[in-house]
């Protein structure tokens, strides 16, 4: 029965060099080669809907188990500002000198929520989802995509949240508050760029995803979340490099944008000089970079 | 079926694939701290002192797929049948040779993209979009895909949670969307072994209509039967090497010895008449 190797089909088949020739006459495309960029581009634009609809299911599902539903949207973050609070407003007490500080705090906690859960999401877009890759055609670029868009959905809930702080500690609403919406833009891409750099090194070395919290956490408390740099600046006992750094630091600026747009004793003068031109660049560098950056391993993704 | 190969449309062309897995953490290293951490600062080094295995899961395969072909892929456990398949589908890179294809083949298969914790409803949009359907594609088919799966025969279960739903319905669910979709080449893995007799045969007929629209269809099976009533050729593939490829019949008679199936020709057993 061995003897019955490479039996022909019906049509004799043609030699082995023949078999390029062959697909080239019929226009035939090798599988699953890389696009060139600007159709990665349209291929991408193509499935918004399906981006779209992934974040939002990813969202739904994340809380349908609980009794509570989707109050824990809002809850989970309402938690987070309070145990911050009562460690740092209260036990440690650095509340001393900033004027509205659970506004300052909590305003502080969800802005580097968002950056820090869609660069930990972004970890895992690729490597936690395997299955999908392996599976289905798209571009790869939905997937880190689409979960920071449902961590921007999960932000609108804080920030829905975070109006009815500011209200109750007598913030009054202001014009300065539709500055809120270019701030999240610029932040929104700062974090997919992030996310799609990390989701490649993810996909390459998963141990990253073990090893990113502490990274992340070290981000966090120099980002100014729970004190102000800008009183830190003031103390002069830092050398400026490093005030300079701390201030230029992406997490701090979005941070400091979101806080002047929103809270009115939060002064431009606490602003690091040209943090429009900052936050905008921060955003153009990692978007753009990013985006390259995880498309020039798209062939490679889910595979070995 | 004689024709001239001139005068047929090759829609899937392996040329001389071969298909490498490697995998960490074996053999020498045994996943030691020590080892991994070699890997990872030396990764120029040879693959075999790293503690990398080889797994050659396809060898040398090349053959040419038609449309209106619909291509049977059979073989023991383990002998590269879905390794090959997810390489033609662009899902796995060939380690030699290439694999040249019409448009975009498809895998069949959705499981992936599906949320347990949504509901039925929202699993065939999601579903949907993910094989690459526009909403309004997905609005039309909605209430084609539900009655196929037969999801509502027994009440309302599309708007609970999938995780409600047994085993068995959950299969239905998934190769209805999954089926839902035309495809220029269509990859099928095992798909037909799922559901309950009735719903297997309505998954046929579907093979077959979607292989009317479809260039070309591969299926993966054990199943004898299901190649014989869906498949016109047959590729078997053995220890990642192509042992045969022709007529049905020619290589499942061949197959069937190999196995050790001593009685290929007999029917299956008579079902019982089922109610349905």
């Amino acid at each position: 029965m061995s003897q019955v190797l490479h039996t022909p089909p019906q049509a004799p088949a043609p030699a082995d060099d023949d078999l390029a020739a062959l697909a080239a006459r019929h226009g035939l495309s090798v599988s699953g080669a890389r696009p060139a960029l600007p159709e990665y581009v349209r291929q991408l634009w193509a499935r918004r809907h399906f981006i779209t609809a992934f974040a939002t299911a990813k969202l739904t599902a994340q809380y349908s188990q609980a009794k509570l539903g989707q109050v824990w949207q809002v809850m989970t973050p309402l938690l987070n500002a309070a145990v911050y609070y009562f460690i740092f407003g209260v036990l440690l007490g650095t509340k001393h000198g900033v004027p509205d500080y659970i506004p300052f705090l909590v305003t502080g906690v969800f802005i580097w929520t968002f950056t820090q859960s869609s660069i930990m999401a972004g970890t895992r877009a690729i490597s936690g989802n395997l299955g999908l890759v392996r599976a289905l055609h798209f571009p790869r670029a939905a997937l880190p995509l689409s979960f920071c868009l449902q961590q921007l959905q999960q932000l609108l809930f804080s920030m829905g949240a975070l109006v009815v702080i500011l209200l109750c500690f007598g913030v009054p609403v202001g014009v300065s508050w539709l500055l809120a919406v270019p701030a999240l833009f610029l932040q929104f891409t700062f974090n997919a760029g992030v996310s799609m750099i990390m989701a490649r090194m993810g996909a390459k070395t998963p141990d990253i995803a073990q090893l990113m919290p502490f990274v992340l956490r070290t981000w966090m408390y120099v980002s100014g979340v729970m004190w102000s740099i800008d009183k830190l600046a003031q103390k002069d006992s830092l050398p400026h490099v490093v005030t300079l750094a701390l201030a230029a630091n992406p997490a701090a600026v979005y941070i400091d944008l979101m806080r002047f747009a929103l809270i009115d004793s939060f002064h431009a003068s606490q602003l690091p000089a040209h943090v429009w031109a900052l936050a905008a660049g921060w955003a153009l560098v990692a978007g753009v970079g990013g985006f390259i950056y995880f498309w020039k391993a798209e062939e490679t993704y889910g595979r070995g | 079926m004689a024709d001239l190969t001139n005068d047929r449309i090759p829609t899937v062309v392996a040329d001389g694939v071969d298909i490498v897995y490697r995998v960490n953490g074996t053999g020498a290293g045994r996943g030691s701290a020590t080892a991994a951490l070699n890997r990872i600062v030396r990764r120029k080094q040879t693959e075999k002192a790293s503690g990398v295995r080889r797994v050659h899961a396809v060898k040398n395969v090349s053959f040419v797929a038609y449309r209106g072909e619909a291509i049977g892929l059979i073989g023991t456990n383990g002998s590269g049948k879905s390794t090959l398949l997810k390489a033609v589908a662009g899902l796995l890179p060939v380690e030699n040779g290439h694999i040249y294809t019409d448009g975009q083949p498809s895998l069949l298969g959705v499981n992936a993209a599906l949320m347990n914790d949504l509901t039925g409803e929202r699993n065939v949009h999601l579903g949907g979009l993910a094989m690459g359907m526009s909403r309004e594609q997905v609005r039309d088919r909605y209430q084609e895909i539900v009655d196929f799966s037969g999801i509502n025969d027994k009440g309302d279960f599309i708007t609970l949670p999938m995780r409600t739903y047994s085993s068995g319905m959950a299969a239905r669910l998934r190769f209805s969307i999954a089926a839902a979709k035309d495809h220029d080449v269509l990859l099928i893995d095992e798909a037909l072994a799922t559901g309950d007799r009735s719903f297997q045969k309505r998954s046929e007929d579907r093979i077959r209509e979607l292989r009317k629209h479809a260039g070309t269809v591969f299926l993966v099976s054990h199943n004898n039967k299901s190649i014989r009533d869906t498949c016109d050729r047959v590729l078997w593939l053995e220890r990642g090497e192509l042992r045969m490829d022709g007529p049905t019949e020619d290589v499942l008679k061949e197959y069937e010895a190999f196995t050790g199936d001593k009685s290929p020709q007999a029917k299956p057993k008579p079902k019982a008449p089922v109610p349905s």
